[in-house]
């Protein structure tokens, strides 16, 4: 093909594999068209942010890229500047990109299920939020324990249970059990448990 | 983990036991092949031959639920061929500390217990003192009643061969194992653990942990550079919503849960403090109160004030002995006591042990938040398989929220390390990042509580002000309120700090209420210097891998701890050549000295290792647990032996076993004669509700399996690839078979038993006929100091389908 190895890896470095092929002699006509138009321009542009993987406790390091005009994250890779993983990742971390909006699964309503019902309600934060306060001071009110049967001053609510999450930021941890402590709650527990 | 990932690297020897680390947490071998670059070894210990297997020196199989028999024959190994570390043992741990008189072990059981309690009176067990108090000792190691010679007494039943009888371990590979893995008592040499549920899910998940603890610290690795006994914890934060205490017995920075007969801060303060006369141990618990008191003062603000006692009445109180943890939770839940719960970020439908029951009890709720990224079984429960929605009162709220990149926030890892991460994007839709949907949540109750209510003085006394000008959730305001703030003008040595400083770490918080801190260990991660999680310098001056510059861990950025243990009573390494740390020219160089005080030598100011112990020195005999002193081999609550071979105490004797309708367990049962064993697959992770909806990993494992033997197959008719049932006396889960060599059966003595495994990342929500949990298959009964459910070890049958 008249291209020596070391030409090679330099084209499809810089330009990913569509354009490198091409340069080869190959026609990828609609293909490198394509490839341009998305990803590689895109790139070059986008802004990165670091984080750390969410799934096993390793913390590898990876990069996410958001391009700037779709406020959407098109690419994620390992960064290699992570002393742990040092760009390399597992598969789950790999396919990071598809944790993001980028995957249609993901919930972006609030639902809400009646009791009796087959089915889910889609509903607003507002409505929800302020549902689940009125269960929350209803229960509480009708169920906390200030004494036990031994006359201690015990102040705790059994009637409202909590799991979760390892998956959660360390801020958010603090902010949640310091909210269920003072709301009483004994029955807190998460993956740590099992 | 006392050590961290890198750190593998400097281990001669890496027993990889009661873990598939190259499946579940792939990038540490890159770690562990540094290590076999450097000449160390690995060594896999597993019911199966695992992808850590393919890559390991050597391989020994044994039988789910018999690592204590295997471990034990490890310790006997140890002594016998005097492979342990003596300067280390004598020094550095209790094995000189002489037992009282009415210490006894008999067939399967200590002193003391009770058999209508099913519990211990843990006394009998105490260290004989002298009449100053101290601790007394044999420091030649040789009276009969110290802890050294009563170790090798209790280990002397745990000969290769009776090992291999309870294991299914062939003797020579014991021998193998043993050989190989006591070379690191050497001075110079290193060696580590890396385990994971394979050793906590179990009715003796403790002592399993407890075992390798003795071991470790009969040769000397404790402490140093490619030694520890490190935990491969599963999820991406687990370490720190251990540490920010998301369970009912402990508090933030482990402090221990507060119980109804402490009724005031004082008499906590007294219970939870130990006190030692020991001459030269640091007792680094003395400082609790300091802690404690910090921590009410960060939970209640200025509202926590000395008159109130900091508000600790507000806390609420457990009942003493009374265990709400995940097993009672969801009995408790199932029996109809519980009337609303939240399941955030948590998918318990699937990853409860006796997930039928979980199911059911779900079922029995008022009321269910689930918060999550994906739909999930536990959010959806009541269109389940077997669920007749129209007979399940209970109201379910599905919030969306916000996944990993559409936050900013700190994460601790398996090693400790607390590293802060970046928002990319803003969640999609409706989504909302878990922050935000706790602040607007509790600012509502609080709204509510504010016309009425009962006992309303906690909820409007809680100090809930972690937001930004926009009233959106601020990590940043709840990080520096984790290092903790100086509430009061305070002189510390020669430093003034003012009201609103941060504290620079937790050698200066205070008992008197002038400091707050969220979390002692985590203090300094967010001080005056800026958010040490948020470093990025790769600067390693030992070369050992420390990194001490990029992002921050605790306690005090130490990063391998106990590593006083790393050096000599001189405070010279005992192995220069991967020194961790030096006393050199008055001064500690090398990593976060584990307590800055001058070497052992120095008789006045020098301090044991083991700083947590109030006596400082390591257990090898730990009189505090709830099963024993010194791990025993017990047989599984499912098991495939009509006895147990090594004693006539057949099962821990100290479980609690659920007797209600849902709680069916039955052991040694021809209905059911394989042992199971449930694991993982690097494309999926936990119960698989984030990663079965990403499509290039189900293509990748696509649906339920299990593993099953060629001996096996043959004995039901089963074809490699066809459909089974795998059954327990709990439930029933279809799969494909995947027949192969990675099982062989176990030789137990004369028995001839075999062993299953298969994975528990699925669900009926997706993919469609993907299979279900194998959840649905395992006991309800836990380890009886930490109540993990023994989803490692139980008994099935498989059929075809």
């Amino acid at each position: 093909m008249g291209i020596t190895r070391r030409e090679f890896l330099v084209v499809s470095g810089a330009f990913g594999i569509g354009l490198a092929l091409s340069k080869l002699g190959v026609d990828m006509g609609p293909v490198a068209v394509y490839a341009a138009e998305l990803k590689i321009d895109k790139m070059k542009a986008a802004k990165q942010t670091i984080t750390i993987c969410p799934y096993c406790a390793v913390g590898c390091g990876i990069i996410c890229s958001t391009d700037t005009t779709s406020k959407k994250i098109i690419n994620t890779e390992g960064d290699p500047d992570h002393p742990i993983n040092e760009g390399a990742l597992c598969a789950k971390g790999a396919a990071l990109f598809q944790t993001t909006a980028n995957n249609p699964n993901r919930l972006q309503k609030v639902l809400y299920r009646a009791p009796g019902s087959d089915t889910w309600q889609e509903k607003s934060w507002d409505w929800a939020l302020d549902e689940i306060a009125k269960k929350i001071k209803a229960t509480r009110d009708a169920y906390f324990i200030e004494k036990n049967s031994k006359g201690q001053v015990v102040n705790r609510l059994e009637a409202i249970a909590h799991v979760g999450s390892a998956a959660l930021d360390n801020e958010e941890l603090w902010a949640l059990q310091a909210m269920l402590r003072a709301l009483g709650l004994v029955y807190i527990e998460h993956q740590a448990r099992i | 983990m006392t050590n961290h990932w890198i750190d593998i690297k400097n281990s001669d020897c890496v027993l990889v036991m009661g873990s598939n680390a190259a499946a579940n947490h792939p990038i540490s071998m890159k770690w562990v092949q540094k290590a076999k670059d450097n000449g160390g070894i690995l060594i896999s210990v597993d019911p199966r031959f695992t992808q850590t297997s393919a890559r390991a020196d050597i391989y020994a199989p044994l039988r789910s639920g018999t690592d204590i028999a295997f471990l034990g024959g490890m310790i006997k190994y140890i002594i016998d061929n005097n492979k342990y570390f003596p300067e280390y043992v004598l020094n550095y741990t209790n094995a000189s500390v002489i037992l009282g008189d009415k210490y006894d072990f008999s067939d399967g059981l200590f002193s003391g217990y009770n058999p209508n309690a099913k519990s211990y009176d843990k006394s009998t067990w105490a260290y004989k003192k002298d009449d100053k108090g101290l601790l007394a000792r044999d420091e030649s190691l040789q009276d009969p009643m110290c802890v050294l010679q009563m170790l090798k007494k209790h280990y002397s039943r745990y000969t290769p061969e009776k090992v291999s009888e309870i294991t299914g371990t062939p003797v020579a590979d014991l021998l193998k194992v043993y050989e190989a893995y006591s070379a690191t008592g050497a001075k110079d040499k290193a060696g580590t653990i890396l385990y994971a549920m394979g050793w906590t899910q179990h009715t003796v998940g403790v002592q399993n942990i407890r075992a390798m603890s003795i071991i470790q610290t009969l040769l000397g690795n404790m402490g140093i550079a490619g030694g520890g006994v490190n935990a491969l914890r599963g999820e991406s934060n687990v370490q720190g919503s251990t540490d920010q205490a998301l369970l009912f017995h402990i508090l933030p920075g482990y402090l221990g849960a507060p119980t109804a007969s402490l009724a005031t801060l004082e008499a906590f303060n007294k219970a939870r403090t130990p006190k030692t006369v020991e001459a030269q141990s640091a007792n680094w618990p003395q400082n609790i109160p300091k802690y404690s008191v910090s921590l009410l003062k960060s939970f209640w603000g200025d509202k926590a004030t000395k008159e109130n006692d900091f508000g600790y009445a507000w806390l609420p109180k457990l009942d003493d002995g009374q265990n709400c943890s995940w097993l009672n939770l969801f009995d408790q839940m199932y029996a109809g006591t519980i009337k609303g719960f939240f399941a955030w970020g948590q998918n318990p439908a699937c990853s409860g042990a006796n997930a039928n029951k979980v199911r059911q009890a779900l079922a029995k709720l008022d009321w269910l938040v689930n918060v999550n990224i994906f739909d999930n079984e536990t959010g959806s429960f009541w269109k389940g398989p077997g669920m007749d929605p129209k007979s399940i009162k209970t109201e379910v709220f599905m919030l969306p929220c916000a996944a990993s990149v559409e936050k900013e926030g700190s994460i601790t890892n398996s090693g400790r390390w607390a590293q802060w991460r970046y928002k990319a994007v803003d969640p999609p839709g409706q989504a909302k990042p878990d922050g935000d949907i706790a602040v607007l949540l509790m600012n509502k109750v609080r709204d509510m509580y504010k016309s009425g209510g009962k006992s309303p003085e906690p909820v409007l006394n809680l100090k809930w002000d972690y937001v930004d000008a926009k009233g959106h959730f601020d990590p940043h305001r709840v990080a520096k309120e984790i290092n903790g703030f100086f509430q009061a003008d305070v002189k510390a040595g020669e430093k003034q700090y003012k009201k609103g400083d941060p504290v620079p770490g937790f050698a200066l918080l205070q008992a008197d209420g002038s400091t707050s801190c969220g979390n002692w260990i985590y203090c300094q991660s967010y001080n005056a210097d800026g958010n040490n999680m948020a470093r990025r310098k790769k600067d390693d001056p030992t070369g050992l891998g420390l990194f001490p510059q990029w992002a921050w861990c605790w306690p005090v950025n130490r990063r391998v701890i106990y590593n006083r243990a790393s050096v000599d009573l001189e405070g010279q390494p005992w192995n220069p050549k991967r020194a961790i740390l030096k006393w050199a020219d008055g001064k500690w160089v090398g990593d976060v000295p584990d307590g800055p005080w001058p070497p052992m030598s120095d008789k006045k100011n020098g301090r044991l290792p083991f700083i947590m112990k109030p006596d400082g020195q390591a257990a090898i005999f730990g009189p505090g647990l709830n099963d024993g002193p010194f791990p025993e081999h017990y047989e599984p609550l499912e098991c495939p032996v009509p006895k147990n071979a090594i004693s006539a105490q057949f099962i821990n004797p100290t479980i609690k076993i659920f007797g209600g309708e849902m709680d069916k367990h039955l052991t040694c049962d021809p209905r059911f004669p394989f042992v199971a064993t449930t694991y993982r697959v690097t494309e999926h992770w936990q119960t698989g509700i984030m990663t079965r909806w990403q499509p290039w990993l189900i293509e990748a494992e696509p649906q339920m399996f299990v593993e099953l033997s060629e001996e096996l197959a043959n004995l039901r008719g089963i074809k490699n690839g066809e459909k089974i049932k795998v059954s327990s006396v709990r439930g029933e889960v279809r799969a494909v078979a995947i027949v192969t060599t990675r099982f062989r059966p176990f030789k137990l003595g004369e028995l001839t038993v075999h062993q299953i495994g298969m994975p528990w990342c699925f669900g009926w929500i997706v993919p469609k006929d993907g299979g279900e949990s194998a959840n649905l298959l395992t006991p309800n009964v836990g380890d009886p100091n930490t109540m993990i459910p023994e989803s490692k070890a139980f008994m099935v049958n498989v059929t075809k389908a």
